[in-house]
């Protein structure tokens, strides 16, 4: 503290030498302020992507899975089940793009992501993804709604339940595709928090994408024994993923997957979607199971774009990446 | 003073002399062929010879027409530009660290016996975009937007942009970024250019040419490596222990283009000591994707086949 004292002993003092020595030319007691890096500003930058991303993520997840649902039900004779889960993955189709383009920062030019394919860009490869996931789901569930509701007669029938087998084959084979490449997505960027989970993002991707999609078949009335079954396997998965995180800790590099705004909705989307909806099973909850299921699967996503943003802000945790 | 500052100037010129650096037989002021030739370029950038005037960052805003990106006063230092951004393509930074720079005398002027305990230096650097030999960008970017020039430069196609933003994650330097509404161009990713329109009419970079003690360095990569690693050399010799170059060759990013002398880590810089191009990742979380979408696949046939 400054007293009349000090200022008539620095007065003196400058009398005397002519400079004066204090606190005043610390330079480490001055008030630089002490960040990591270069005052504290990122290194890498933050994802600019708005919550369209998240919901893209959730919504291709479902769609993806419930197409391949689709496909199991058609090759075991269950028709109406195989009609409702390609409506829900036609619903995705159509809305993967809508939200896509939403997010672009120019819309208008969308069709630009199929001027050319490249296998390197995982975002280049997604847009493929979707866009050939629509090409097939759509006239899929076309095809498979007029052999299932009309009779044509002759080789029309035929022709239409074998044009409808391949297109939800196709579905199947590129919704798992859309399902899990977003985690390939987040996992091959400069965000240490992404890329260091760059395993298990497609992983946790896809079980929650089918999870999803078996909890929405439920809540629509398809209470059969195949999807209760994976319902338990997703619930199950998503419990190991939750402890796997828990253990795969990286110090600063992902600590924004633990503290903070996005740890907690990682841990609380885990906690609904693995534990409290594998009990709610075992008490035989079933819908609200697959509530929780859904809840988790749509917060998880926020939660780690969420991450992504808050990790891209910190000098430290790159550092801590590279070190 | 000002016409005595001349005077002293041409005088010199006149005699052949010139004030700093190579003056006007620097790389920096000659015409040159290098678009037309295929000739790998580079920048290096010493701040050494820095005075923090940002005649780089006024340069580049100008020829470029690149928008204002806000008038916020930061005050870290004397930069209040903070970093490098959609609108902001050139950036000095102003370190203040308490070591030694050089044999630099520090201390109460000489006057007090002491050998101080407050060493304290003031560092310069312009940044940009490195450049890269694997560029993380232009990896990513799904439209091909982002090309690589003759130069060896990477280039933003700005017609062909839409805004996906998957490079601004993508960049292991955090250097590019989407140019936020209402600024002109908005949505589109945006970085430097490396003038590639002035370097295809054989002039070059706007930074470079206005840069009034070349510690920005215009030129032939293979040439400004050599001369680089000279006067890392020299100021070794003069004191300057800490100084090194910072050209991630050995890292998946296999060096950069624009290149760095630098005193010190580069943490201070804000520069990552070991950048990676994200591509390295594709492998592993592919194989996660595959095998996750094969066992999905078996998991839903298998349910319906034993619980059908």
């Amino acid at each position: 503290m400054t007293t009349e004292q000090r200022l008539e002993q620095l007065r003196e003092q400058a009398w005397d030498k002519g400079i004066v020595a204090g606190r005043g030319v610390d330079v480490t007691g001055g008030p630089i302020p002490r960040r990591s890096g270069y005052y504290g500003q990122p290194v890498v930058k933050p994802p600019v992507w708005t919550s369209e991303i998240p919901i893209y993520f959730f919504i291709g997840g479902f769609a993806g899975m419930a197409a391949v649902i689709a496909f199991a039900g058609l090759i075991f004779h269950e028709i109406d089940l195989a009609r409702t889960a390609m409506s829900l993955a036609t619903i995705g189709a159509v809305l993967s793009p809508i939200l896509l383009t939403i997010d672009l920062g120019r819309p208008r030019l969308f069709l630009n992501m199929l001027r050319v394919f490249k296998y390197k860009s995982p975002m280049s490869v997604g847009a493929w993804i979707v866009f050939a996931f629509g090409a097939c789901v759509i006239p899929g569930l076309i095809a498979l709604e007029l052999g299932t509701r009309y009779s044509f007669g002759g080789g029309t029938d035929q022709f239409l339940k074998i044009f409808a087998h391949l297109l939800v084959i196709g579905s199947a084979f590129w919704g798992v595709l859309l399902a899990t490449y977003t985690g390939v997505l987040l996992g091959v960027t400069a965000i240490p928090a992404w890329f260091l989970h760059r395993v298990l993002l497609p992983i946790h991707f896809g079980s929650a994408g089918l999870g999803s999609a078996t909890a929405l078949l439920e809540l629509l009335g398809h209470r059969v024994a195949p999807l209760s079954a994976l319902g338990f396997l997703a619930a199950a998965i998503e419990t190991a993923l939750w402890i796997w995180l828990e253990i795969d800790k990286h110090g600063a590099a992902d600590r924004a997957l633990h503290r903070g705004l996005p740890g907690w909705l990682i841990r609380g989307s885990e906690f609904l979607s693995g534990p409290l909806a594998l009990i709610l099973r075992l008490t035989n909850l079933v819908p609200l199971a697959a509530i929780a299921f859904l809840l988790g699967a749509f917060i998880s996503r926020f939660g780690w774009i969420e991450a992504g943003k808050v990790c891209g802000r910190d000098p430290e945790a790159v550092f801590a990446s590279q070190g | 003073m000002a016409e005595d500052f001349r005077a002293v100037t041409a005088r010199r010129a006149k005699c052949g002399e010139t004030m700093i650096g190579e003056g006007t037989q620097s790389t920096n002021q000659r015409r040159h062929n290098y678009v037309q030739e295929n000739v790998e370029v580079g920048f290096f950038t010493d701040p050494t010879v820095c005075i923090g005037c940002k005649a780089c960052e006024v340069a580049c805003k100008e020829w470029n027409e690149v928008p204002d990106d806000g008038f916020t006063w930061i005050g870290n230092s004397y930069d209040n530009t903070g970093r490098l951004g959609a609108s902001t393509w050139r950036h000095v930074l102003f370190l203040e660290q308490d070591c030694q720079k050089g044999n630099q005398i520090t201390g109460l002027m000489g006057l007090s016996d002491a050998q101080s305990e407050d060493p304290f230096r003031w560092i310069f650097l312009s940044d940009v975009c490195k450049h890269c030999q694997e560029a993380g960008c232009l990896e990513a970017c799904p439209t091909g937007s982002i090309v690589r020039t003759e130069v060896g430069s990477v280039f933003v196609q700005n017609d062909v942009c839409n805004g996906c933003g998957y490079c601004v994650v993508s960049c292991p330097f955090g250097v590019i970024d989407r140019r936020p509404q209402p600024l002109p161009d908005a949505g589109g990713a945006f970085k430097c250019t490396f003038c590639y329109d002035r370097q295809k009419s054989g002039l070059v970079p706007a930074c470079a040419k206005v840069c009034p003690t070349e510690s920005i360095v215009f030129g032939r990569l293979d040439d400004l490596r050599a001369r680089a690693s000279q006067r890392v050399e020299q100021l070794k010799q003069s004191g300057y222990e800490d100084a090194q170059l910072y050209d991630p060759q050995e890292t998946s990013v296999r060096g950069i283009h624009a290149f760095f002398l630098i005193l010190g880590e580069p943490e201070a810089y804000g520069l990552p000591p070991k950048p990676q191009v994200p591509t390295i990742y594709l492998k592993s979380a592919w194989t996660s994707a595959l095998l996750t979408s094969i066992a999905a696949l078996i998991a839903v046939l298998g349910a319906f086949l034993f619980f059908g």
